[in-house]
């Protein structure tokens, strides 16, 4: 991994942000219509679509080299009282992008965290984890368990 | 001179594309395909698309495949093509995939791999018997995959880390400070290649190419012997750090097939011996893919130590024709109006015809 400068606050938002990126566009919509409170915010940026180059590993652990790129779009919004938030996320979902900066934003502020953090974070990190937690015990079902079978030599 | 201005098909290449569009909707009494039941029901060919187009995007994909007719490389041109619409925010970091949420994962080589062999949704092991139940509309009930009590543990050791203490394999080197990997999509094709253009290169490549690429060597054209150490497939987080930000955030999770391919290496005068490595890695589930990819990288790897004989060894000859979007546009071009290049070899032939007419009759006269 590089070498990446410590920025205050980044490993909780860090949390965060992946949670919703890595969310289905269908869930974060329905978690955030699920707000009551929904707050008033502008954006910075309008959603974007574009792409990442993804790497990957020579050998699966040596340097780097370039495999393919992903689509990805990005969007920023400011809340009226003044938090910004960003989201960058898979796909060409303009919507999943927006509401993840909104939700960054909310979670920034000390008065609108509590809405989002238990209602859409705590929701999407769940049901990520049952999607995990399912296929890894699909997985372990097709595990080979192998016996070796006992050679008999008939007496004499 | 190969490419003249001709007008007058304007007509009659609207009226083809017309038909074209007809014919990719077939019966309308059918119901018509949706791209979302393309990404569901036909997710080899979707994985395949987005492979070899390039670009992950399942949706995208499955678009191609449905406007291709099915026509995968036609597929793989449209998604080649769309990429290039968009801008790039950025590159990630390098995807850790020892970090992987396997769903399967065999070692070949080595039976008691630690984690053990998770077989997951494969085609090995069936019959390869057509199934007519499929053809009944659905009507059978699919029964769900089985789920074992305990869920399977991750992060699973992989092939390397298990023989790393003695030295076994041989190690992946990491540079400090290392310059950006080579990029084919901004710099052309250079020689010889770094490995990183090489990885690059066979993971844009043609499967069918690569596959009997691959296939040559194991039949001794350019033999590596090869043995399947580890493939794995599932789902690896994408990390990017946006300028925003200034640190890493996962963008989303991507579905990869990984493998790594082990031979033989009887060591020189300052290495000892110890298996070398060939080393395959796909979008989707591209498992005849990655398996070539890694056959046909150990292969040039021996070329980049002076040992190269055999097609699959040459890194030109692989790398230069292993792009099924520009082999595809050379070999097809063909079809392209080609009336001038024809009038000159109509010239030509017919003033060579005249010469050999006139030097028989010469030949003739003197023999009599």
């Amino acid at each position: 991994m590089a070498v990446q400068p410590v920025v205050e606050g980044a490993p909780e938002r860090r949390r965060w942000l992946s949670i919703l990126a890595k969310a289905q566009p269908g869930e974060v919509l329905a978690a955030w219509e699920g707000i009551a409170a929904r707050p008033e915010y502008r954006a910075l940026r309008s959603p974007e679509i574009g792409m990442v180059l993804v790497r990957g590993r020579m050998g699966g652990t040596g340097d780097a080299f370039n495999l393919g790129e992903m689509t990805v779009t990005r969007a920023a919004v400011r809340l009226e009282s003044g938090e910004t938030g960003i989201g960058y996320v898979a796909g060409r979902d303009r919507k999943h992008a927006e509401i993840a900066a909104a939700v960054d934003a909310m979670m920034q502020s000390a008065d609108l965290r509590p809405t989002v953090e238990g209602a859409v974070i705590a929701k999407l990190a769940r049901a990520q984890d049952e999607r995990r937690y399912t296929a890894a015990r699909k997985a372990a079902a097709t595990k080979v368990d192998f016996f070796t079978m006992v050679r008999t030599r008939s007496p004499g | 001179m190969a490419y003249v201005a001709v007008k007058g098909g304007e007509r009659a290449i609207t009226n083809a594309h017309r038909w074209l569009a007809e014919d990719r909707r077939g019966d309308v009494a059918i119901p018509e395909i949706e791209t979302d039941q393309i990404r569901e029901q036909l997710s080899l060919s979707v994985d395949r698309v987005m492979s070899e187009g390039s670009c992950y995007d399942r949706d995208l994909a499955a678009l191609a495949v449905k406007q291709a007719g099915g026509d995968l490389p036609e597929a793989i041109f449209l998604m080649r093509a769309y990429r290039t619409t968009l801008p790039r925010f950025g590159a990630s970091l390098p995807v850790e995939t020892g970090q992987m949420a396997v769903r399967r994962r065999i070692s070949a080589a080595f039976k008691d791999i630690p984690g053990g062999q998770l077989l997951g949704p494969t085609f090995d092991y069936t019959h390869r018997l057509l199934d007519f139940t499929l053809a009944a509309n659905g009507e059978t009930p699919v029964e769900g995959a089985l789920e074992a009590e305990e869920a399977q543990a991750y992060p699973m050791a992989t092939i390397a880390s298990v023989f790393a203490h003695e030295d076994l394999l041989e190690p992946d080197v990491r540079t400090e400070d290392a310059p950006a990997p080579f990029d084919l999509t901004r710099e052309p094709m250079a020689f010889p290649a770094g490995r990183d253009q090489r990885l690059q290169a066979l993971a844009r490549g043609d499967e069918g190419f690569l596959l009997s690429l691959a296939y040559s060597s194991q039949r001794g054209w350019g033999s590596t012997h090869p043995l399947c150490a580890e493939i794995r497939l599932g789902e690896v987080a994408v990390e990017f750090i946006p300028d925003e930000l200034g640190f890493a955030i996962e963008i989303g999770d991507l579905t990869l097939t990984e493998c790594q391919m082990i031979s033989t290496y009887g060591g020189g005068i300052d290495t000892a011996p110890q298996f070398a490595r060939g080393y395959g890695l796909t979008f989707g589930h591209c498992e005849r893919k990655a398996m070539s990819m890694a056959i046909v990288d150990r292969a040039l790897r021996d070329a980049a130590a002076g040992e190269a004989s055999a097609p699959c060894q040459d890194e030109e000859f692989v790398l230069y024709h292993s792009d099924n979007v520009e082999a595809s546009g050379f070999v097809q071009h063909l079809k392209l109006p080609h009336y001038v290049d024809f009038q000159a070899d109509l010239q030509l032939i017919r003033r060579q015809r005249r010469d050999y007419a006139e030097r028989a009759a010469a030949m003739k006269e003197a023999a009599e």
